[in-house]
């Protein structure tokens, strides 16, 4: 079954499209890639898929029942550009919040904040205000939290994209030795292509007015990804065909929209 | 990678310090030129005979050490004690009803706006008249309160804590209000991804989003809630506070300012020491990076 099955989705803004007749499923355990210029709907997409904004037309389904009702049974965890930390909460009370609010006891959190600090190598930190943290370790505080209560879907809206390149090049190592660990499903917004080529299982490429999904590129590289990955001839070639995946979708555009009229 | 990220310990207990002795000394050299200022202006007119804007002589500008030495004489009103006794002990009185005042008025306020940012339609409602209370005199005020609550056998001077709660619940109910809608979008998203109850966003996230700006109006309020209980204690004819010695000694003037000034002044500290309160709560309470402290 899938997690998620977007069905027939469109996304008005006004007079604006952001979203034009999106259809795409995600099956278990996937890591999928939302990659396009600015103003392809990967963001808005990602939000529908976690009820944040609603559909105008069409409906997206995840663990089997409307993203409404998944979202009130928090079967998702979310990660945004920012870390969105509470500033006023320490690193383990940040990581702790969703589990207070799904009603945990006291000593079942400690022990899951404990789990998570090991998880994304802050031990030692429970302790720290988020703003006494750099920008890479405050991203992974936010991971943590977003983990914290076992979510079976991960939505990330270009969570490393703030960040310098080498601490994104970690981020992404540990990234998916996490998602590796807990066997979730991870959908991951990014601007950058051999982030999406390196990370994902499979990398949908939009384009804009409207948005649309132009390309779906499978990544047939072999798990586990190591640093060796991204120098492998294979990787590159991937590379290419989702650049110009990228280009054609920009050169072509309505290309989609005419065909759905038809 | 952890020792880029956080600051050691020891050196910024030591920046600490430095910065506290600087605070200090910068407290007590602006204090110096204050007094250094007054004394120079008194001895320049007087010394030239300049009559403008006003004669200065020693009932418009006493000494300021005739003020200080004021408080340990024995005082002019009859009632025995030396003045600075007497003060203190009004000081104290006046203290109750503000701080009771304050009190009250804060949780108000609080819940006023806490209230009123929850619906747009009670925001629309209420907002004017809540602003309107605040264009009334306090003075028009204070004896319809008095006598309304004294038919009730309350006693005085909680009539006057409620005057000063007047003028404190309005700074405190205006910044709830605008604090409550200063959540961070992202953070508030995070919240419905979580499932949170609108009472779980509130507490969690509204209300500790809004603490700087609640701080910010409580330090408003602090000293407001002084000078309503001051105010409050005059059309009240209570005696035992700073209001019933402002009127002794304003009847005491021409033979005796320094008593006035002296008075003014324990006021004035009575005032800054509510403020102190306030921030040291706030630097417990609220936790900020330090550059976003107010």
């Amino acid at each position: 079954m899938s997690v998620v099955h977007v069905d027939q989705v469109t996304k008005r803004f006004g007079r604006l499209t952001a979203l034009q007749e999106i259809d795409l499923s995600i099956e278990e355990g996937e890591f999928i890639s939302l990659i396009g210029p600015s103003g392809c709907g990967k963001s808005t997409l990602l939000r529908v898929m976690g009820d944040l904004t609603d559909t105008t037309e069409g409906k997206v389904i995840v663990n089997g029942k409307p993203a409404r009702q998944a979202r009130i049974d928090r079967d998702y965890g979310i990660v945004f550009q920012d870390a969105t930390l509470y500033d006023w909460r320490t690193v383990s009370k940040n990581i702790s919040l969703p589990l207070e609010l799904a009603r945990w006891d006291r000593k079942r959190r400690a022990a899951r904040v404990q789990e998570m600090l090991e998880l994304v190598e802050l031990d030692g930190f429970q302790d720290n205000y988020p703003w006494q943290l750099s920008g890479g370790m405050q991203q992974r505080v936010s991971i943590a939290r977003a983990l914290s209560f076992d979510p079976a879907l991960l939505l990330m809206d270009e969570p490393f994209g703030a960040l310098d390149e080498m601490t994104r090049e970690r981020l992404n190592m540990e990234l998916l030795r996490i998602w590796e660990h807990s066997g979730s499903t991870v959908v991951f917004v990014t601007h950058s292509i051999a982030e999406a080529v390196f990370l994902s299982t499979r990398v949908v490429v939009m384009s804009p007015r409207p948005g649309r999904i132009s390309s779906v590129v499978q990544i047939d590289l072999p798990q586990p990804r190591t640093a060796a990955t991204r120098e492998e001839p294979r990787f590159f070639e991937l590379v290419t065909e989702v650049r110009e995946a990228l280009h054609r979708g920009a050169d072509e555009p309505g290309r989609e929209r005419t065909e759905a009229t038809a | 990678m952890s020792a880029i990220a956080v600051e050691r310990p020891g050196e910024r207990r030591a920046q600490t310090v430095l910065r506290a002795t600087g605070r200090v000394a910068l407290f007590f050299v602006v204090l110096a030129a204050l007094w250094a200022l007054w004394e120079g202006y008194r001895a320049l007119w007087i010394h030239e005979g300049w009559t403008r804007p006003f004669v200065v002589d020693s009932s418009t500008m006493p000494h300021v050490h005739d003020i200080f030495r004021a408080l340990w004489r024995h005082s002019s009103s009859g009632t025995g004690g030396r003045l600075i006794t007497q003060l203190l002990k009004a000081a104290a009185f006046t203290a109750k009803e503000a701080a009771v005042g304050f009190a009250l008025g804060a949780s108000v306020g609080f819940v006023l706006g806490v209230l009123l940012s929850q619906s747009r339609i009670l925001q629309r409602g209420l907002l004017p008249y809540v602003v309107a209370s605040q264009t009334v005199p306090i003075l028009a005020v204070a004896p319809i309160v008095v006598v309304y609550l004294g038919t009730l056998h309350v006693a005085a001077w909680f009539s006057v804590a409620v005057i000063a709660a007047y003028l404190t619940f309005f700074p405190v109910a205006i910044n709830t209000l605008r604090g409550m809608h200063s959540a961070d979008r992202r953070a508030l998203e995070l919240m419905r991804s979580y499932a949170a109850s609108r009472w779980e966003v509130i507490w969690k996230l509204r209300v500790p989003s809004a603490l700087p700006y609640i701080f910010a109006a409580l330090k408003v309020s602090a000293t407001a809630s002084v000078v309503g209980a001051i105010i409050g204690e005059l059309p009240s004819s209570i005696q035992d506070g700073l209001g019933g010695k402002i009127i002794v000694f304003n009847q005491y003037y021409s033979l005796d300012p320094t008593q006035l000034w002296a008075t003014n002044l324990i006021a004035a500290l009575l005032g800054i020491a509510f403020f102190l309160v306030i921030l040291l709560a706030e630097k417990i309470v609220v936790r900020r990076a330090p550059e976003n402290l107010v």
